[in-house]
């Protein structure tokens, strides 16, 4: 019987999904610092909800459980879809939004490796949709809130909806950069006035930049493991900062420099986590970097121009659509043909 | 960043160096472990004449060899038992010299595992050689000197098996230019080549130099993997004799012994996937091969034996020269035997090698290499995953093909997909399957795929060619049927014209010829018929006096309808009635000859078919013609 090779080398699909987890951590760890301990329990409960999703929907399919759920790539859904919510959101929409991502954008198309949406996008989009009020309200960084929650504060608010006694939602909560930046050039300031809000930091949002900062090093690291192939997080890295550039030259006055955008809201979490994702993303390496810099543009438009406090979801999921297209028109040349 | 300053490194040491040794590189490829060192701790070493020798005729490409001895024969060593047929052939000599004790069908060491022709020698140990005719191919013309390589028995010992002669063979496609000797031995385990080359250098580069010779090929490049110092050096110094021939070490990455990616890291060329090397001028040849050449030339000696290497799971790994036809249960014996745990035994290698079919199969020309196969050795591949389209696959494929797309089109059975996205241009290698994270056997999709589309092909030509055939047949039996009708019609006019009876034809020739007259004749045979029948019946009326009216009744009827004639003078008048049908037969097949003379077109008979079944005759004619002429063509050469 012919069934060589008899070697393999290969990572396992949790190995993969394992450094993926892993490599979110550093986020993770100054998303607690900046905004509080309540994004554990975040990510908690949208694990949970993933696996229970996951696994009931496999019995109802008839499928193998345990080794689907081994996989591990329902949590990394779970944190990526959790790591996008506003912190401190309502228990109910972290749950709506994993089953959501799980149950519809995964297991009805069937399963792992035939969705062609992203999960976790998919799942972010269609609360957006429904919830705008609540995707839309970020609480402040703990050093710029009136009345830091503890993390018990924290815990009561995301069960309970309950703030302390005497404090005020205001108290908490704060515009992110992205959306004062938008009312502001509304009422005709200039995007250097509006910049010495103390929302602001270095290069983006206060706090924020921290965790930016954090899954920047973790995507390094996946690129250094070859988890990630460079050219999806160079193209939408190289494309953002071009595109924000043009016309921050061009009109300065209303259009922020490239470090804001690609260090504000979801840029490096896009860069190296969720336009990485491999199945609802394109395969030739030419096409890799076509996607990137497409859902470069289509969020720095959306950002800039749209109506939504960032872009990345629905950039992501209008590229999804173009991938097959992508694909076939980027084959690679075969050893021995001319292209 | 680490990836980053590796390239920066490796793009200032590409742009400063000067080196000799300059390779390029093709894309993917695999670091399997070698394995290499547990099988060449000992040199090489030779076993034991068998008891038995088992001698597949299909030992390499192409068609089986015919047998020149019957069992019971005695022959010598070296003597050739079976003799190359055809073009793409290769004769089989007697390893040793014995007796011929049987020529049966028995297992072969293919991955189908089933059992093929063999011819079974019983040696008689005594080992003597048939006289052999060493050739001074320095002073003989090289057309002789390939003609004569037919008769040798080397075919490519690589693994590929493809008959050496033909490789030598001048096409008139191109002119050879340079010679590729692959020494890459990539595959993991494998060192019989790295072991001649170590101990046999000298020898190979006698056979290059024939080669070389043979092709007229102005240059000669070696190419080694760069894990092979000992054998490197071997040939380097060895090759100091010889202009032109340079050792060039190439990095260890599986494939580079893929002919055309040798050939791409040696001369940066890419092989068209639809030409053979040869076409551009690089013919390639494994170490092994030239030898062999170089021992047919020097000392007369054809294909008998091969280096082997057994490794894996024995108790000491290491390569032997042995016969052909040695049975591996005696070459796993001398290697220390097998330990316990060993399930099965692999032929070639771990990435491209196949499960024999048993041990009891003999050792063939393509036996490079038997590893015993254990679990821990080579673990059963755990159930397969979906695949996640990592494309990590695509990142290795040494044909820069993209492998998930043609799991994907395999897998959905979309075929003509799979083929339009180069399925053929895969070459099996395995580096797609080496990394999937999702264990899922691609090689064996794509293995799948091909033979699927091999055989739809098959019957698609089979189909074609059967259609073809009915057609032709359908217009052959309608052509022959209106010859008949002819036929029938002029006898049957010249014997009424013997009988001097003309009138009835006459009568019709003066009226032109229409379908009222065809109406008119069918109408008198119908009313013939009539009569004939109510004759019988009369006959049969009278024989029997009770049946009377009421069988009568329905006869006259029709008769009356079809007017004429009545029951009394039934016999004349149905003669008159035949001849008015000939008549008309015979008008209708002068109307049509006329007619097909006004159209300006031969009288074939096949004037009442559609124009495109007629086509499709001519069509047929044409390429039964062809073919006759390509028979015949064929036979004198």
């Amino acid at each position: 019987m012919n069934r060589s090779p008899y070697i393999t080398d290969a990572p396992t699909v949790s190995v993969i999904m394992l450094k993926v987890l892993l490599a979110l951590v550093p986020g993770i760890m100054a998303y607690v610092w900046v905004y509080g301990a309540g994004i554990l329990v975040t990510l908690s409960l949208a694990t949970v909800t993933a696996l229970v999703t996951e696994a009931a929907i496999l019995k109802i399919r008839q499928r193998p459980i345990s080794p689907s759920l081994a996989d591990l790539s329902a949590v990394v859904t779970a944190w990526l879809l959790a790591l996008a919510l506003p912190p401190l959101a309502p228990w109910w929409l972290v749950v709506v939004g994993s089953f959501f991502a799980i149950a519809i954008a995964k297991q009805l198309y069937g399963g792992l490796g035939y969705n062609p949406f992203n999960p976790a996008m998919v799942g972010y989009a269609v609360l957006l949709i429904s919830f705008p009020v609540i995707m839309t309200k970020w609480p402040a960084p703990l050093m710029l809130a009136d009345a830091p929650l503890s993390a018990f504060d924290q815990l009561k608010f995301i069960f309970n909806h309950a703030l302390p006694v005497g404090v005020q939602l205001d108290a908490v909560t704060s515009a992110t950069p992205l959306d004062y930046l938008k009312t502001q050039l509304m009422l005709k300031h200039e995007v250097a006035d509006i910049t010495q809000a103390p929302i602001f930091g270095q290069f983006g949002a206060k706090g924020g930049e921290m965790v930016t900062a954090g899954y920047l090093l973790g995507g390094l690291y996946l690129v250094q493991q070859r988890i990630i192939s460079w050219h999806l997080p160079t193209a939408f890295i190289a494309t953002l900062a071009l595109i924000s550039l043009i016309f921050n030259i061009m009109d300065p006055t209303h259009f922020t420099n490239p470090a804001f955008h690609l260090m504000t809201g979801a840029s490096m979490l896009c860069a190296f986590f969720i336009i990485t994702d491999p199945i609802s993303g394109p395969t030739t390496p030419k096409g890799k970097l076509y996607f990137a810099a497409g859902v470069a543009v289509l969020t720095y438009l959306i950002r800039v121009y749209g109506g939504y406090p960032d872009g990345v979801a629905f950039a992501v999921l209008i590229m999804n659509m173009c991938v097959p297209l992508i694909d076939a028109y980027t084959q690679p040349r075969v050893f021995g043909h001319k292209h | 960043m680490n990836n980053i300053i590796q390239f920066a490194s490796k793009l200032i040491k590409d742009l400063t160096s000067d080196n000799a040794n300059e390779v390029y590189k093709f894309h993917g490829g695999v670091h399997p472990d070698g394995h290499k060192h547990e099988s060449t701790t000992h040199p090489i070493a030779q076993l034991a004449i068998p008891e038995t020798l088992t001698l597949p005729l299909r030992q390499h490409v192409g068609y089986i060899p015919k047998v020149k001895v019957k069992v019971g024969d005695y022959v010598l060593k070296g003597e050739m038992i079976a003799e190359a047929e055809g073009n793409v052939s290769a004769a089989i000599h007697a390893p040793t010299s014995g007796t011929i004790t049987a020529i049966e069908e028995a297992v072969i060491p293919h991955p189908s595992g089933l059992p093929d022709m063999c011819v079974t020698l019983a040696p008689d140990g005594k080992d003597q050689w048939t006289p052999l005719n060493p050739i001074d191919w320095k002073n003989t013309p090289i057309n002789e000197l390939i003609t004569s390589l037919r008769s040798s028995g080397i075919v490519g010992l690589g693994g590929a098996t493809f008959p050496t002669h033909i490789k030598l063979r001048k096409d008139g496609a191109s002119d050879i230019h340079t010679l590729v000797i692959n020494a890459a031995e990539c595959e993991p385990y494998i060192t019989c080549d790295d072991m001649l080359m170590r101990e046999r250098a000298d020898e190979i580069i006698k056979g290059i130099e024939i080669v070389q010779h043979l092709l007229g090929a102005a240059k000669v490049m070696i190419g080694i993997e760069d894990n092979k110092p000992e054998a490197t050096s071997a040939m380097h110094s060895a090759s100091q004799t010889l202009a032109n021939v340079s050792v060039k070490t190439v990095p260890t990455l599986y494939p580079s012994g893929d002919a055309r990616r040798l050939i791409h890291l040696l001369l940066g060329v890419e092989v068209p996937h639809h030409k053979r090397s040869t076409e551009v001028g690089i013919q390639v040849f494994n170490v092994a091969t030239v030898l062999a050449i170089y021992r047919y030339f020097t000392f007369g000696e054809p294909s008998v034996s091969r280096v082997v290497t057994v490794t894996g799971n024995v108790d000491t790994p290491q390569n032997f020269e042995v016969l052909l036809g040695t049975p591996v249960p005696l070459l796993i014996a001398a290697a220390g035997g097998a330990k316990t745990d060993t399930t099965h035994f692999v032929m070639g290698g771990p990435m491209m090698g196949f499960d024999l079919p048993g041990i009891n199969v003999p050792i063939t020309k393509a036996a490079n290499c038997i590893i015993a196969a254990s679990p821990s050795l080579f673990a059963p591949p755990p159930p397969a995953m979906p695949c996640i389209r990592c494309t990590r696959c695509a990142d290795v494929c040494p044909v820069n093909l993209q492998p998930q797309e043609l799991y994907w089109f395999a897998k959905s059975e979309n075929l003509e997909k799979a083929r339009d996205y180069h399925l053929f241009d895969c070459i099996e290698c395995g580096c797609c399957t080496y990394v999937c994270p999702s264990n899922i056997p691609l090689v064996q999709y794509y293995r799948y795929a091909k033979s699927e589309i091999i055989a739809a092909d098959k019957a698609q030509e089979a189909a074609d060619l059967a259609r073809e055939r009915n057609e032709f047949r359908l217009a052959r039996i309608e052509r022959e049927k209106l010859e008949r009708a002819q036929k029938h019609a002029e006898r049957a006019a010249s014997a009424k014209n013997d009988e001097s009876k003309p009138e009835p034809v006459k009568a019709d020739k003066e009226r032109p010829a229409s379908s009222a007259e065809a109406d008119d004749a069918k109408k008198a045979a119908i009313a013939a018929a009539v009569a004939r029948a109510k004759a019988l019946k009369l006959a049969a009326a009278q024989s029997d006096a009770t049946k009377t009216g009421s069988e009568e009744a329905p006869a006259p009827a029709i008769v009356e309808n079809k007017s004429e004639p009545t029951a009394t003078d039934n016999d004349e008048q149905a003669k008159k009635d035949k001849q008015a049908l000939i008549a008309a037969a015979i008008e209708r097949a002068k109307a049509q000859k006329l007619a097909a003379a006004q159209a300006g077109v031969a009288p074939k008979n096949t004037d009442d078919l559609s124009p495109k079944v007629k086509a499709e005759i001519t069509e047929i004619e044409t390429i039964r013609a062809r073919a006759k002429q390509m028979v015949e063509n064929k036979d004198a050469d």
